[in-house]
């Protein structure tokens, strides 16, 4: 049991700092680092545009989408070599949370799934931060049951061969810059819902698609809704047989959970300098016995999931698959950062109901606490969560669909319909 | 980085694991549950002729000369089997006091006895009820006679010798080593939660002691040694909360209701996901005390509470989610859930309270090691 790097790995760790020291925006370090979760990253310019410019300047040097093939815009690195990377990224790998999308689910979806060609044209300028990619997955009505997608797509009767898609998605991030989109429609609604969908890649610029911003829960709008009126792709831009979008999807899926879940927060650090800051009775928060014992607590959570992911971690040094455990990451981190940000503003008496400059850490607990309903819910609520681990960890058999052997069509649409 | 048990030691754990298979089916611990003995010295003599007792006693003394994460591997599979031995007491607690703060002499005369299992020893720390401080010991050693109440002691029925924390002559808590056949020496069997693994109270009257370790650094030297323990008492209780998890799941698997298995049904299937969520955030916290044991960290005080309160919480919540989904047949006395539920419990409490441990890990954490586990 060590926490050392190999030779190489140390080698290469060497090599990434010296890089990043020389290159890195470090006029925007200081602004990233006191970013807190649930509000924006960089506010001083704009943030699309330092991720980008960030990206390229990673690109150039041979530092974009390590893991990926050099054919593609990779560099075709190992998978610790790509843990290391991001070890010594530290704070700048927020500037490009822009590309999360691209790179974790659509990048490897069009890598598994496209004709060569389409590869050697889409992956290398997604890699170098030229092109955003979204994914238009949910729908109003189909979040967890994704597969009871509506938007449609049908043949159009010019006899050139392109679908003509309509209908709506929702909850996508960054839709509204864009290049590309990668869309699941369903193609035939006469057969059971899993067998009627098709998947696509979609210029985002192509007419008849409109973005519009949802406003959130928490005041901000970092998700849209894309609506599709008559928006014609070329057959060529289709992942997979017709038919085949649901098995295309899960590769999306699978690369989902595993980027968002990997590293995730709980905002412990932060409660735990706030608790040193905080006074009980003109004693410091932190020495008050019920504080401490739910401190703990969630000390040994972020603590849990620092070392789970460290085991990982070990697994790719040794050249392994790493296990399950993973998958625990993003279940504990929404709901505890959740419970956090209400016991931070517990702690801050009456006056945690105020929201502004003047408040503890800026409002970083109050961000908190707005925000983090929306993680126990995105790239998979708690409940799909628990049904994985449940079904896919501890091999527990699913539950009864009873819309499995109905055609799409058929199945209903309100539970409150009179008989 | 390598936060993972090496080839050799997953190799030890296997054949521990058959070993117990055999030697310590439910059958075993029921008998201690349910019989007059305290501990199973069959199993015990058998631990100790694989040589897994002595595991991190040097081989000068006894011992294997394995290192501790050797005894996390142990340990964990004992946790696993719930076995009804001494270990503990004598092994995580006993014999590192003698390795930490014995004399030669000492160590000579104790620590072969105990990786042999010829000898048992405990740790007799607490005097009742309520957590335990340096404030409240109240036994207390003149002229080499020792005098006090110590209750509960782990294994204080069966033990040769007793660590007992006391006052020495100027009131500093100190340690001295007692045994238990001598003169002076009352113990009385206590009924417990967890018949499985015996308590006793001690009752010392002029009871001859000997020292261990400086006198007025009986404290200092017992939370290092209690340090220690918790990771591996950690593991036991990982052990255990992996066991739990495993039957819930196996029971899930088996039992149908309303024509499915009930593992089918969210309701449980929920429960075991977050019984598996807790076992593994145990796990990996279990594995980074392991380290900072082995590797003599600064940070070991940080680590050991937080694999201590981690495993804590892992186990007392698989064992009693294993009743729940076990239903009404899991409150049987004849289906094995209540001794891992049992165990769990008392588990919980030996070495210290889980809220004891939540205090010290935010104590040492706001003493500057805040960032090492952030």
């Amino acid at each position: 049991m060590d926490f050392e790097d190999t030779v190489e790995e140390a080698a290469f760790r060497t090599q990434v700092r010296a890089w990043i020291d020389a290159n890195a925006p470090r006029h925007l370090e200081e602004e990233l680092k006191r970013a807190s979760f649930g509000s924006n990253g960089v506010v001083s310019e704009d943030p699309i545009a330092a991720g980008k410019a960030w990206q390229k300047k990673k690109a150039e040097a041979g530092w974009a989408c390590l893991h990926w093939p050099k054919e593609y815009g990779g560099a075709a690195r190992t998978p610790i070599e790509r843990v290391i990377w991001g070890q010594e990224e530290g704070p700048y790998a927020a500037l490009t949370g822009v590309f999360t999308i691209g790179h974790g689910m659509c990048g490897p979806t069009v890598m598994s799934w496209a004709s060569e060609e389409h590869k050697r044209k889409l992956l290398p300028p997604l890699a170098s931060g030229e092109h955003v990619w979204c994914q238009l997955f949910s729908e109003p009505a189909s979040g967890s049951d994704l597969a009871g997608l509506r938007t449609r797509a049908a043949k159009a009767d010019d006899g050139s061969g392109d679908w003509i898609i309509n209908g709506q998605k929702i909850w996508t991030s960054g839709a509204q810059y864009s290049d590309w989109g990668l869309l699941i429609t369903r193609t035939n609604p006469d057969v059971p819902k899993h067998k009627g969908l098709t998947m696509f890649f979609l210029d985002m610029k192509s007419p008849g698609v409109e973005v519009r911003p949802i406003k959130q829960a928490n005041g901000q709008s970092s998700f849209n809704e894309v609506y599709f009126t008559d928006v014609r792709i070329p057959d060529n831009q289709r992942l997979g047989d017709v038919g085949q979008g649901w098995e295309v999807s899960l590769t999306t899926l699978m690369n989902e959970r595993l980027s968002i879940g990997s590293g995730m927060s709980t905002g412990f650090p932060e409660l735990f300098r706030f608790c040193m800051e905080a006074e009980i009775d003109g004693r410091p928060a932190v020495e008050d016995s019920a504080v401490r014992s739910r401190l703990a607590q969630i000390a040994v959570k972020q603590s849990g999931l620092k070392y789970t992911g460290m085991r990982a971690i070990s697994a790719l040094s040794k050249g392994e698959i790493p296990g399950p455990e993973n998958s625990i990451g993003k279940l504990v981190a929404g709901a505890t950062m959740q419970d956090l940000s209400m016991f931070a503003l517990d702690l801050q008496g009456e006056a945690g109901v105020v929201w502004d400059e003047d408040s503890p850490q800026q409002g970083r607990f109050q961000a908190m606490l707005m925000r983090s309903p929306a993680t126990r819910i995105e790239g998979g609520s708690d409940e799909i969560l628990r049904n994985i681990i449940g079904e896919r960890v501890l091999g527990l058999p699913g539950d009864i669909r009873v819309d499995k052997d109905v055609p799409f069509k058929d199945i209903p649409t309100s539970g409150r319909k009179k008989k | 980085m390598n936060l993972d048990f090496s080839d050799e030691q997953k190799q030890l754990r296997d054949q521990i694991r058959r070993f117990l298979n055999e030697k310590c089916p439910s059958s075993a611990v029921r008998a201690i549950l349910e019989g007059p003995e305290s501990y199973d010295k069959a199993l015990y003599r058998g631990l100790a002729e694989m040589g897994v007792l002595g595991a991190a006693i040097p081989e000068e003394y006894g011992g294997s000369g394995l290192t501790h994460l050797e005894l996390c591997v142990v340990a964990e599979e004992l946790g696993r089997a719930l076995a009804p031995v001494p270990v503990s007491s004598s092994i995580y607690l006993a014999a590192e006091f003698l390795i930490q703060a014995g004399t030669s002499k000492q160590k000579e005369l104790w620590l072969p006895k105990l990786a042999a299992g010829e000898a048992i020893g405990t740790f007799a720390l607490s005097e009742g009820q309520g957590r335990t401080t340096p404030a409240r010991i109240s036994a207390k050693v003149e002229g080499g006679k020792l005098t006090g109440v110590k209750f509960p002691v782990a294994d204080g029925d069966v033990a040769d010798f007793a660590v007992v924390a006391a006052r020495d002559e100027k009131g500093k808590v100190s340690l001295y080593l007692v045994e238990l056949a001598a003169a002076g020496v009352r113990r009385e069997t206590l009924e417990s939660i967890d018949p499985t693994r015996g308590q006793a109270r001690l009752v010392f009257d002029r009871a001859p002691a000997e020292l261990l370790g400086a006198k007025g650094d009986g404290w200092h030297i017992a939370s290092q040694v209690l340090d220690r323990a918790a990771v591996l008492m950690a593991f036991e209780q990982l052990g255990g909360a992996d066991r739990a998890l495993e039957m819930a799941r196996d029971y899930a698997l088996e039992r149908m209701a309303f024509g499915r298995p009930i593992g089918s049904f969210q309701g449980i299937k929920h429960i075991l996901a977050d019984m598996y969520v807790s076992a593994t955030l145990a796990r990996s916290n279990c594995y980074y005390g392991a380290w900072a044991l082995v590797s003599g960290a600064a940070e070991l005080p940080v680590a050991a509470a937080t694999a201590r309160v981690s495993a804590t919480t892992a186990f007392q919540h698989c064992a009693k989610n294993n009743i729940q989904v076990h239903g009404g047949m899991g409150f049987t006395w004849a289906f094995d859930c209540h001794l891992f539920y049992r165990r769990s419990n008392a588990l919980a409490l030996a070495l210290g309270s889980q809220s004891t441990w939540e205090t010290l890990l935010i104590e040492r954490m706001s003493a500057g090691n805040a960032e090492t586990a952030a």
